[in-house]
């Protein structure tokens, strides 16, 4: 049986009430925290962890925390935007254990000294919505926020913030606009490292609603204990979501590089394996920002650095599976036509090239494109991200730009016969 | 806005060649100076920069390697190395070029911004040379109407966020905003609220393409059919420093120049648009004389000695002193001193006046030590009371908005009503003649409010002498007569003498008037009749004898049937002296009334002569704005009819009678007064235009502002529309004075010793014991930027916007007064005139009081404030 | 005369003072006005910027700017069919055209008895149910063509009006928690949390603080 730790709970009855959290064990991390541990301590424990941020971005947690400027107003912002394409992952966590994120956000707040907590969540989960506030109001009326917590004479407060339906509000920067009430415009960095300059001007944390949702079992079993789990930079466990064209699409919780994509494709207890007769054609490692791997790939494990050496990145833990039944092409021009439809519209290429590359591979798809827009598309999307190479080259104010071309690149050099056969049959050669 | 930068150099380098920058500055603007122009259309010297729009991408070397980053947002430091013309950066460029046409419409044979265009020019220069681009483009509705004045082209938009920038940032009206996301991103106004700025020109002007267009000036012209000449706003004050362009003797347009010491590119919409009078078919275009009632014309041959010989006429009975002169703001420097000349130092009178009981006097104005914009806006603290800057001196306020948003300054207001300069002060206090009497005295230690003010300048390191506050000081309330301003300046100027002032008033060129002796009891050079210089006695025929009478004096006097003649140039007393009753009874009691104007004003329907002048963009000469700047103002076009400069005029009735003034040019006439006044030593034509920056000169000049350097080319993508003509090679200067600089000519000129006459007046008279309500509601009256005028009322857009006869009050005093937001009530004035007003309920209008704004209305027999009150009441009932 | 309710309005001062800054109140008090309203009204945005002190055109630009607020009237649901990769793989594309179909509107068209609006939705977090559908963002799936059906034909008469409120009502659960604990007491707290850590640090390793 492998270790669960952020999932722990979940599947327990009524697992998002104060009751059964204090069942099992809830709040007991952030009396120790509060009452037995100077926020150095819990800060250490964290560092020792070696957790890599959850978000995407994959940043040691603890360095992150290290680097929050002394101000005497500073902020932590818990990053619950989640809208990552094929990513559900904080999606169930916010749902179903709502008082481990807000338990692990008030030990950060303690730990970083917040002057006030935020959780930004994305504004579609409207269930979740429902959950977080419940669990606030009822860790209010515990004594868990507030003034005085928990008798430590520690205060902090925690407001929930919805979000409006914006992808690139899960930028951080573009977080912190929005959370200001303002258009979710992306900041430049430098000089807007949020650590440095974030809310109000002030510096300020943000992290993911997984990482938070880790740090109440790191305090309670030790920073060594959970990087006792995994290999390498990849410590702990991590939630994988698998969709696509897989049999058993879900969330799972696994040990990171305990497992290959393979298992989790195959294994019954994951993800099951395909449709009969179906085969692996590529798969998506860590989101639509990603690039694409292909069945030669499956044996990697699910590690952050291997996948990284590998060409792609972890990213999100969001694997979405192709088979042989599916169009690559559709796929990469339904994954442009995201970014088009989320770029916040600031810079130039990213506003007018998601549009440009997103006609071009729908016409492509229709079967209406000839060759050379397989050209065109490559040199728009190089005007893009200079160089098409990985990790890319980035000439925007945010990685949604350079972004975009991961998916039509990986399609076009790993599938330039099936773009063909589309050119060729003046339509696509897939049933839908 | 570029950042603060100290001034330590350092050295970085470029394309391989080494350049000098100051540390922290912005690597696009650095490279500027270098002579290396990085392509940019969202960055703009003046607003905060963005890096949205990924033109300035130039390769800079990192740790690791070179890599492109956005020169508008990058400080450079020591050693940086950058590369601005690799293949690399090229097709960044062309990439971003390329992608911003993909959805721009191929209209640009009927666009305004053709030809002068940013996204033209820079796509010849740098981008690619035919379009991939097969699809359909975006599409929205095209024009829109976003106000008055601005049309909203969205198709064109390339989303560079200047206009939106501009109008929160630097405006503070947020009423354009980007709407939608990403690709459907669109510039808009919210429904039913037009973008009604004081400052919307402005952002037509610095949009990078024609997605916004001035209605004035929309499809009249084409840039390369366009001509210019540099010159100054005289709209108001300020002075703002801009270009006049024409086309076919036709007055097209102005743009703003960006002078750092005075407008940072921008004008008010009054200024912007005002050229459309310049053009009106109402222009007088002849001299017109009296005849039976009915004006019929008649040649200046005529006009001249019948002026003449009524001159010798007047001047033969009853002595110089029956004659007046009131001169307006219309006027140069050169008109200015002609007309002072030839009243004062030909015909012997000292009544020649500029103000209009709206004012202050010049005596007093000269009196107080002169704060410079700069020294303003860089105060430890500024204290104002003075009209709403916004509704009198828009960029004024733009200024000082800036300043307190960058916390290079703090401001106190103290007043009788709300206005724009609250939002940017520490501390508002409301004020009343007592109170404004013990805080000069004391500074400001009564009260609670007022020991907040007192605080604040105390935090700022104010000192106890005053040191390092300025005084904007103008008429907040226009019902309280100028004396009690006057008594509280110069009572403040005692008690704190290292404070100084900078004197608000609107009226274009009071500073000039005062500085020329255009006010009684003063000669040209701030000096008093007694002081005249050796030079001026040598140049002037005669001196007055004795203190002429000022504009109020003027008008009572000719009550009593003292004044024989009179003349009016360039103003309109009969509407805009501040007791348009008493202004009508004396102008119909004068024996005989000249007036010189562009329009039939009030005042000239009612003259026996009417001269035609020529208008602003019609002459040259030089102007000073509000701080003591001196600019040129350059001819553009040729007036119409038989229109003449008014210094001319001036000179040809000098020569009725028998002399000559002295000079043929408003260049001679610089010269002399160089000559005969000490504060404009070492001015000249030639140094105004051949070398001056667009900054102009403060006088007296000093030594630090006359170091030489070159002159820095325009960024063209900041100001496209000047760019384009000036590439044309019309550019007047290449080298310029620049402050701040020590230079040899400088010492040279600036040995000259500078003992100027500033005699502080008497001690102030306060009118306490003259304090007696007559009334049942204190009046308020302010001053709106859009008020009737002939100026206005001959420019067809701006006409559209002149402000509607409401009157004010607070809900409370609505209540008392039995009405509501739309009922009407009747103003009385203390003589018993009275006329019906509209009620508007406003919580910014004190319980008690009743506001109304100037030049909103004009109504025979109605004056609501009266030139014998202290402070005026009105009675209030509904009607 | 005020847009909000009494009852609303009191809600919306509640959530203008959870800030340092009261221009973040603005997203929730958008979504505070659609739920009363089902969109976002002219009337709804010139409160809230009165409310926050800011021109109403800014507060239209910042809620145009995010796809859950709607300046345009909407139906009482809005369905949202999902249409990026793991629902594309599993049919969405194909459930959104029997979706208009069977609604007879395009996607951002509203049925003309004003009870749907068709929308096409980025992905929603639902990937596992592919494909998914959200009804005033609470979630279906997966659904077959005929799932859908019942689904409109369930929302269309009441049958699921516990689980989905009318567009507009996100939350159903209020923030209901002591008054925020005032900043300068959180301030004062923090400076002495800052130096009691630095006098921790200079104890541990006495070389490093006081000389030099
Ligand atoms: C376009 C874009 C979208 C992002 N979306 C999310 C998101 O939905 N949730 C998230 O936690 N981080 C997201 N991130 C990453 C965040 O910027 C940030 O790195 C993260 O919240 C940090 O948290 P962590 O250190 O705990 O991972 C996104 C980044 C980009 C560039
Ligand atoms: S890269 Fe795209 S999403 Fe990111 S800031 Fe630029 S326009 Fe916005
Ligand atoms: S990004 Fe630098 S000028 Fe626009």
């Amino acid at each position: 049986m492998s270790t669960k730790i952020v999932t722990a709970r979940v599947g327990l009855p009524n697992s998002y009430a104060l009751s059964s959290y204090l069942e099992h064990g809830g709040y007991q991390s952030l009396k120790k925290a509060l009452l037995e541990m100077t926020p150095e301590e819990v800060q250490a424990e964290v560092t020792a962890s070696g957790m890599l941020g959850r978000g995407g971005a994959g940043f040691e947690t603890g360095r992150k925390w290290s680097m929050l400027k002394q101000d005497p107003v500073r902020y932590l912002v818990v990053n619950g935007d989640e809208s990552e394409p094929s990513t559900f992952k904080d999606h169930l966590l916010v749902e179903n254990d709502p008082h481990q994120l807000v338990e692990g956000t008030l030990i950060t707040a303690y730990a970083i000294g917040a002057t006030r907590a935020f959780i930004y969540l994305r504004g579609e989960f409207a269930l979740g919505l429902e959950r977080v506030q419940a669990a606030i109001n009822e860790a209010y009326a515990y004594g868990a926020i507030g003034r005085n917590i928990l008798g430590s004479g520690f205060s902090v407060d925690l407001v929930l913030q919805p979000g409006a339906g914006a992808y690139i509000c899960g930028e951080e920067t573009a977080l912190i606009e929005s959370l200001e009430g303002k258009r979710g415009y992306p900041r430049i960095k430098p000089p807007y490292f949020p650590a440095v300059i974030g809310l109000y001007g002030a510096p300020t944390i943000v992290n993911n609603v997984e990482t938070m949702s880790n740090v109440p079992w790191i305090v309670a079993n030790g920073g060594n204990a959970f990087a006792a789990l995994g290999k390498g930079r990849s410590t702990g466990t991590r939630l994988f979501a698998l969709s696509g064209d897989v049999l058993r699409p879900g969330n799972y919780e696994l040990e990171m590089t305990s497992k290959t994509f393979r298992d989790l494709i195959y294994d019954p207890e994951f993800g099951g394996g395909l449709r009969e007769g179906r085969s692996v054609k590529a798969f998506i490692p860590g989101g639509v920002s990603a690039p694409w791997f292909g069945p030669e790939n499956l044996d990697l494990p699910l590690g952050q650095d291997e996948v990284a050496q590998a060409g792609s990145m972890l990213g999100s833990g969001s694997i979405i599976v192709l088979d042989d039944h599916s169009c690559a092409v559709r796929a990469a021009w339904r994954i442009t036509k995201f970014f088009n439809r989320e770029s916040c519209g600031q810079c130039t290429p990213c506003r007018e090239g998601s549009g440009w590359i997103e006609k071009i591979m729908h016409r492509l798809e229709l079967g209406s494109g000839t060759e050379t827009d397989l050209d065109l598309v490559l040199d728009a999307c190089d005007n893009i991200a200079p160089g098409l190479t990985w990790p890319p080259q980035q000439t925007t104010i945010c990685v949604l730009g350079p972004s975009i071309p991961s998916s039509v690149v990986s399609a076009i050099k790993m599938f330039r016969d099936e773009f063909m056969i589309h050119i060729k049959e003046e339509g696509c050669p897939f049933v839908h | 806005m570029s950042t603060d930068v100290s001034q330590n150099l350092i050295t970085i380098s470029i394309d391989g060649r080494q350049i000098q920058a100051k540390s922290g500055e912005l690597l696009i603007e650095a490279a500027e100076k270098a002579g290396v122009f990085i392509p940019r259309f969202c960055f703009h010297n003046r607003l905060p920069q963005v890096g949205m729009c990924r033109m300035c991408l130039v390769e800079v070397k990192g740790p690791r390697g070179f890599s492109l980053q956005p020169s508008c947002y990058l400080p450079v430091n020591e050693g940086m190395e950058v590369v601005t013309e690799s293949e690399k950066v090229k097709k960044a460029q062309d990439g971003v070029l390329e992608f911003l046409l993909i959805n721009h419409p191929l209209d640009c044979p009927t666009c305004d911004k053709g030809g002068e265009c940013p996204l033209q020019d820079q796509t010849l220069a740098y981008g690619p040379g035919e379009s991939r681009f097969i699809e359909e483009k975006r599409h929205w509705e095209k024009p829109i109407a976003i106000s008055e004045l601005v049309y909203l082209d969205r198709e064109r938009c390339i989303q560079c966020d200047r206009c939106t920038r501009f109008a929160d940032v630097v405006a503070g009206d947020a009423l354009i905003e980007f709407f939608g996301r990403g690709d459907h991103t669109e510039v808009n106004v919210f429904p039913e609220r037009p973008f009604s700025s004081y400052f919307s020109g402005n952002t037509v002007q610095i949009c990078p393409v024609g997605a916004l267009t001035a209605t004035p000036y929309r499809f009249k012209a084409r840039p390369w059919d366009l001509s210019q000449v540099e010159s100054s706003c005289t709209t108001c004050s300020m002075g703002c420093r801009m270009m006049v362009q024409s086309s076919q003797n036709e007055v097209m347009r102005y743009l703003g120049l960006d002078s750092d010491a005075v407008n940072h590119g921008w004008l008010c919409d009054k200024g912007r648009f005002g050229f459309e009078a310049i053009n009106s078919p109402e222009r007088l275009t002849a001299p017109l004389i009296r005849k039976g009632g009915e004006f019929v014309e008649t040649t200046w041959a005529s006009a001249l000695s019948l002026i003449g010989s009524k001159v010798s006429e007047v001047r033969g009975a009853g002595g110089a002193g029956r004659i007046g002169f009131i001169l307006g703001s219309r006027l140069t420097n050169e008109d200015i001193y002609a007309w002072v000349k030839l009243a004062k130092g030909v015909i012997g009178t000292d009544s020649v006046d500029f103000q209009l009981g709206d004012g202050l006097r010049g005596e007093v104005i000269a009196s107080l030590p002169r704060a410079t914009l700069n020294e303003a806006v860089s105060a430890k603290a500024v204290l104002a009371f003075t009209g709403d800057i916004k509704e009198e001196i828009p960029v004024l306020f733009l200024r000082l908005r800036d300043a307190v948003r960058s916390g290079k300054t703090k401001m106190v207001t103290i007043g009788t009503r709300a206005s724009s300069l609250d939002k940017l002060s520490e501390v508002s206090a409301s004020v009343t003649v007592d109170q404004l009497q013990l805080l000069a005295k004391g500074l400001l230690h009564e009260g609670s409010k007022f020991a907040e003010i007192a605080a604040v300048l105390s935090k700022q390191g104010v000192g106890s002498d005053g040191e390092g506050l300025v005084v904007l000081l103008g008429r907040e309330n226009l019902a309280w007569d100028q004396s009690v301003v006057e008594a509280f300046a110069v009572e403040l100027s005692r008690a704190l003498p290292k404070a100084k002032f900078l004197v608000t008033l609107r009226a274009s060129n009071f500073s000039g008037s005062t500085d020329l002796g255009g006010s009684p009891g003063l000669l040209p050079g701030r000096t008093r009749l007694e002081d005249a210089s050796p030079a001026l006695r040598q140049k002037w025929v005669v001196l007055p004898s004795q203190v002429g009478r000022g504009v109020k004096e003027m008008f009572k006097g000719a009550l009593q049937g003292e004044l024989d003649l009179l003349f009016v140039i360039g103003s309109d007393p009969r509407q805009d002296f501040i007791d348009t009753e008493l202004a009508g009874a004396a102008l119909d009691r004068v024996g005989f009334v000249v007036s010189v104007d562009t329009f039939l004003s009030a005042t000239s329907e009612r003259a026996d002569l009417v001269l035609p002048a020529a208008a602003f963009a019609e002459k040259s000469g030089t102007t000073t704005n509000l701080e003591g700047r001196v600019f040129t103002l350059n001819q553009k076009v040729t007036p119409p009819g038989v229109c003449r400069s008014d210094w001319t005029i001036a000179s040809e009735i000098a020569l009725e009678l028998g002399e000559d003034l002295g000079f043929g040019s408003p260049a001679e006439i610089l010269d002399e007064i160089a000559e005969v006044s000490l504060i404009h030593w070492g001015l000249s034509f030639d140094r105004l235009t051949r070398t001056a920056t667009v900054d102009g000169m403060v006088v007296p000049i000093s030594a630090t502002a006359l170091a030489i350097r070159p002159r820095a080319l325009l960024d063209q993508v900041s100001t496209p529309g000047i760019a384009s003509v000036w590439n044309q090679g019309l550019a007047s200067s290449k080298t310029a004075y620049v402050e701040g600089e020590e230079s040899e000519e400088a010492r040279e000129v600036t040995g000259t010793p500078q003992s100027l006459s500033t005699k502080v007046l008497g001690a102030p008279i306060w009118p306490l014991a003259s304090v007696q309500p007559t009334g049942n509601l204190a009046l308020e009256y302010s001053r709106k930027l859009y008020s009737q005028g002939e100026h206005l009322k001959n420019s067809p857009h701006l006409s559209r916007l002149i402000v509607e006869a409401k009157c004010r009050v607070s809900p409370r005093t609505a209540k008392e007064l039995g009405v509501e937001t739309g009922g009407f009530v009747r103003i009385s004035d203390k003589a018993g005139g009275g006329a019906v007003f509209e009620v508007e309920t406003d919580d910014s209008v004190r319980n008690g009081a009743v506001e109304i704004v100037r030049g909103s209305f004009f109504i025979s027999g109605f004056s609501p404030v009266r030139a014998d009150e202290t402070v005026n009441y009105v009675k209030v009932e509904r009607a | 005369m005020s847009f909000f309710t009494p009852e609303n309005l009191e809600k919306a001062q509640v959530l203008v003072g959870l800030y340092p800054d009261k221009r973040s109140a603005l997203i929730p008090l958008c979504h505070l006005a659609q739920g009363q309203h089902g969109h976002l009204s002219k009337e709804a945005m010139e409160e809230i910027g009165d409310l926050l002190g800011i021109q109403p055109a800014e507060v239209m630009g910042t809620a145009s700017f995010y796809d859950m607020l709607h300046t345009e009237e909407v139906g009482k649901y809005v369905v949202g069919v999902c249409t990026n990769v793991a629902c594309l793989l599993g049919g969405g594309l194909e459930l959104l055209d029997h979706a208009s179909d069977t609604l007879g509107v395009p996607p951002g068209g509203t049925t003309e008895d004003g009870m749907f609006t068709l929308e096409e939705v980025e992905c929603v977090a639902h990937c596992d149910k592919a494909p998914c559908a959200q009804v005033n963002y609470r979630y279906f799936g997966p659904l077959s063509n005929g799932d859908f059906d019942k689904l409109v034909d369930d929302l269309a008469n009441d049958r699921l009006s516990d689980s989905v409120p009318p567009h507009g009502v996100l939350s159903r659960v209020f923030r209901d928690a002591p008054p925020m604990v005032p900043l300068e007491i959180i301030h004062q707290e923090r400076r002495e949390m800052d130096e009691a850590k630095k006098a921790r640090l200079a104890a541990q390793n006495p070389d490093a603080g006081g000389k030099q």
